[in-house]
C-alpha cells in the first residue's frame, strides 16, 4: 500500500440537528494512488464536500467522524488526533476551496499568508519563504511576483485569486492537494484556465490530486478515476473513461443523461432531469437510497445491505440491480 | 493612505464647524441672553447695558467669529457665575474625568475583548452564557443603583474603599467598577458576534488548512478582522465615558466635568456649559476620527490601498 496516497475505508460524518442525527456520510471508501486523480462527483448535499473536508480535519467540533482505515501520505491516522492531522495540513496535505474571493484574508498581504505556514513548519526565514513564495506564484502564472507579495488580495481578479489559493496549497509542498470545487465561482474560460493548472502542476509536481465537483466537462478534462456520490455512499467508482463509456449505476446513467448535448436536446423540450429528489438523511435509512428515482427500482431494492460489485479491475458499483443494469 | 487621511481630516474639519457653530448658538436658546444674565429683577436698561458689555448687540455672525477666534487661541470666556476663565474652572476639573474615563476604558476592554472571544469560540457554551449574564445584567441595571449598591457594600459594610470624592487613588476604585460594567456589554457582545462571523469565513478555514495552529489562527486571521466593527464602537464609548458620566460622578461625589455641567446648567452659566459641550463634541470628533484612521491602517480596504 505504499504508492497509497490516500485509503480509506467506511468513512462515517454524522452532524445532530435539531431533528435528529443527519448520517451524511454514510460509509465511504476512498483511494488515490500518487500522482493520480480522483474526482468526486456528486449533487449538492450528497456530502462529497463533508468527505474532503473531513479527510483535511476541518469539520466543525460537532460533527462525528468515524473511519475503519485511515491512511493519508504513508501515514496511519485510523486512531485520528487532531493534533497529528494539524501537523499534516499545509505539509502533507493542503486544500483550496470554493470561492477564491473569500478563501483570502482581507486584512494580510499576499505574501504574508503565502509564507506564514512554511515559515513556522520548516521554520524558514523571511527571504527563504519569500523565496519559495515567489517560485510558486511564478509556477501558477502570476505575472510579476515579487512586487505582487506585498499586495493585498483586493487587487486581484477571482482567477488570479484561485492561482494564488493554489499557490498557497503547494508552499508546504504537499503530496495530496484536496480540490473542493475550485472553479464553480469562477467564469468559463478562468475555469479552463485554472483545470489546465492544476493539471499541469499535477504531472510536474507528481500530487495526487481529490477533485471534487458536480462537472461532469470537469471530471472528463482531467480524472484518472471517478468516484460517484449519491446520498452519503459511492454508487460507482471506474476510471474515467469506463465511467463515460459504460455507466453501470442507474444514478450514474441519469447524470450522463442530464448533459444537455448542442444538436441532439432539442429546442425548447424540457432538459433532462433525473426525477424526484434526494432522500432526507436524518435518522436511518432502509435499501438503496435511490431507489425512488431509479427506473430500474423493483422490490429487492428496500433491503440492506445493497451488494457491491466489481465488474471489471478497478471498478465498483453499489447497486441490487447490477447485472439487470449493465445488461 | 494620504488620499484617505486628507479626505477624512477634511470630514473632521466640516464637522468641528457645524459643531462650533451649534454649540455657539446654545447661547441663544433659551431666549434673549441679556435678560437672563439681568435675572428676573432687572430692568430694560440694565439688560440694555449688559447686551452693549457683551457685544450682543453686534451681528451674530461677527459675535461667532469673535468667539470661536478667541476660543482657537484658548480663551473661552468668562465664567458669569465665578467671573474667572472658563479654562480655568475646566482645567480643575478634568483631570478627575480623564482619569476615570480611560482607567474605565482600559478596564472594560480587559475584560470584554477577551470574554467575547472566548464567548465566540465555543457558542452556547458555559463562558458563553456566563459573559450572556454579565451583558444583560449590564445593560439592565441602571448606574446609580449599582453605584449606590457598591458604596454601601464595599464602602459602608465592609469599609474597604473610600465612598466618594477622589483625594486618593482608592476614590476611583468603585466609580472606575461600575462605569466600565457599564460599558462592557456593548464591547463585549460586538467582539463576540465579529468573532463568531470571522470565525464562518473560509479565510479562517483557508488559514485552518495551511496547519496553523489554533491560536495563530485566532490572533492574526480573525481578531485582526473581528476587531474592526470594535474600533467604531470603542471611540464612540470612549467618548461616552470621558464626557464624564453625570450620574457617576454625582454618585461618588467626584468633581469632574459632567458634574460641573449639571452645576453650571443650575446656574445658567451658559459660558461654561458652551466650553463643555464644545470641548466634549470635538473630543467626539477626534475619537472617531481616530478609529477611522485606525481602521485603515487594519484594513487596506478602506485605505484605498492595492
Amino acid at each position: 500500500m505504499t504508492d497509497m496516497m490516500l485509503d480509506i475505508k467506511n468513512l462515517q460524518v454524522s452532524i445532530p440537528t435539531d431533528r435528529g442525527t443527519l448520517n451524511a456520510v454514510r460509509g465511504v471508501d476512498l483511494s488515490i494512488s500518487a500522482g493520480k486523480t480522483l474526482c468526486l462527483v456528486g449533487e449538492s448535499g450528497c456530502g462529497k464536500s463533508l468527505t474532503a473536508t473531513a479527510i483535511i480535519g476541518l469539520l466543525p467540533r460537532y460533527a462525528k467522524v468515524t473511519t475503519e482505515r485511515f491512511a493519508m501520505a504513508g501515514q496511519d491516522l485510523t486512531a485520528r488526533t487532531e493534533a497529528r492531522l494539524a501537523k499534516m495540513r499545509g505539509r502533507d496535505v493542503a486544500m483550496i476551496f470554493q470561492d477564491p474571493t473569500s478563501t483570502l484574508n482581507p486584512t494580510l498581504t499576499i505574501g504574508r499568508q503565502l509564507t506564514e505556514g512554511v515559515m513556522r513548519a520548516e521554520r524558514l526565514s523571511r527571504k527563504e519563504a519569500d523565496a519559495r513564495a515567489i517560485e510558486m506564484l511564478d509556477r501558477v502564472g502570476i505575472a510579476n511576483p515579487a512586487a505582487r507579495l506585498v499586495q493585498y488580495p483586493h487587487g486581484f481578479s477571482g482567477g488570479q485569486r484561485q492561482r494564488i489559493m493554489i499557490a498557497s496549497a503547494l508552499m508546504g509542498r504537499p503530496k495530496l492537494l484536496i480540490a473542493d470545487e475550485p472553479t464553480t465561482a469562477l467564469d468559463v474560460t478562468i475555469q479552463a484556465q485554472i483545470l489546465a493548472l492544476l493539471d499541469e502542476l499535477q504531472s510536474d509536481l507528481g500530487l495526487s490530486l481529490l477533485l471534487i465537483t458536480h462537472d461532469l466537462g470537469v471530471v472528463a478534462s482531467i480524472a484518472d478515476e471517478v468516484a460517484v456520490m449519491y446520498a452519503g455512499r459511492i454508487a460507482e467508482r471506474a476510471p474515467v473513461k469506463d465511467l463515460f463509456r459504460a455507466p453501470q449505476h442507474p444514478y450514474t446513467r441519469g447524470l450522463l443523461a442530464a448533459i444537455p448535448v448542442p444538436g441532439q436536446t432539442p429546442r425548447g423540450s424540457e432538459l433532462p432531469a433525473i426525477p424526484g429528489r434526494v432522500p432526507g438523511l436524518v435518522g436511518p435509512l432502509k435499501g438503496c437510497a435511490f431507489r425512488d428515482r431509479c427506473s430500474f427500482a423493483g422490490e429487492i431494492c428496500g433491503q440492506d445491505p445493497v451488494p457491491g460489485h466489481a465488474p471489471a479491475p478497478g471498478r465498483f458499483v453499489e447497486c441490487h440491480k447490477a447485472a439487470e443494469v449493465a445488461a | 493612505m494620504l488620499p484617505f487621511l486628507s479626505k477624512r481630516l477634511l470630514v473632521a474639519l466640516l464637522v468641528c464647524v457645524t459643531v462650533s457653530a451649534l454649540s455657539f448658538g446654545l447661547m441663544f436658546l433659551s431666549g434673549d441672553p441679556a435678560i437672563a444674565i439681568a435675572g428676573s429683577g432687572g430692568r430694560a436698561e440694565d439688560a440694555e447695558a449688559i447686551r452693549v458689555a457683551y457685544g450682543f448687540d453686534r451681528p451674530l455672525i461677527v459675535q461667532y467669529l469673535d468667539w470661536i477666534g478667541s476660543a482657537l487661541t484658548g480663551d473661552l470666556g468668562q465664567s458669569i457665575y465665578f467671573n474667572v476663565p472658563v479654562t480655568e474652572i475646566i482645567g480643575n476639573r478634568v483631570g478627575v474625568t480623564l482619569t476615570l474615563g480611560f482607567v474605565s476604558f482600559i478596564v472594560a476592554l480587559a475584560i470584554a475583548v477577551p470574554l467575547g472571544v472566548a464567548a465566540a469560540l465555543r457558542p452556547n457554551g458555559w463562558i458563553d452564557r456566563i459573559a450572556l449574564v454579565i451583558a444583560v445584567s449590564g445593560q439592565a441595571i441602571p448606574s446609580f443603583w449599582l453605584g449606590l449598591m457598591t458604596i454601601v457594600v464595599f464602602g459602608v459594610w465592609y469599609g474597604m474603599v473610600p465612598i466618594s470624592g477622589a483625594e486618593s487613588w482608592q476614590g476611583y476604585i468603585l466609580p472606575v467598577i461600575v462605569l466600565s460594567y457599564y460599558a462592557i456589554p456593548e464591547l463585549m457582545r460586538i467582539t463576540r458576534s465579529g468573532m463568531i462571523d470571522v470565525l464562518a469565513t473560509d479565510y479562517v478555514r483557508a488559514a485552518r488548512a495551511k496547519g496553523l495552529p489554533m491560536h495563530l489562527v485566532i490572533t492574526r486571521h480573525a481578531l485582526r478582522n473581528a476587531i474592526l466593527p470594535l474600533v467604531s464602537l470603542a471611540a464612540v464609548q470612549l467618548g461616552q465615558l470621558l464626557s464624564g458620566s453625570i450620574v457617576i460622578e454625582s454618585v461618588f461625589a467626584l468633581n469632574g466635568l459632567g458634574r460641573l455641567a449639571w452645576e453650571s446648567l443650575l446656574r445658567s452659566d451658559l459660558p461654561v456649559v458652551q466650553a463643555i459641550i464644545l470641548i466634549l463634541s470635538l473630543l467626539y470628533v477626534v475619537l472617531t476620527t481616530l478609529a477611522d484612521v485606525l481602521n485603515a491602517t487594519l484594513d487596506p480596504r478602506l485605505r484605498g490601498a492595492s
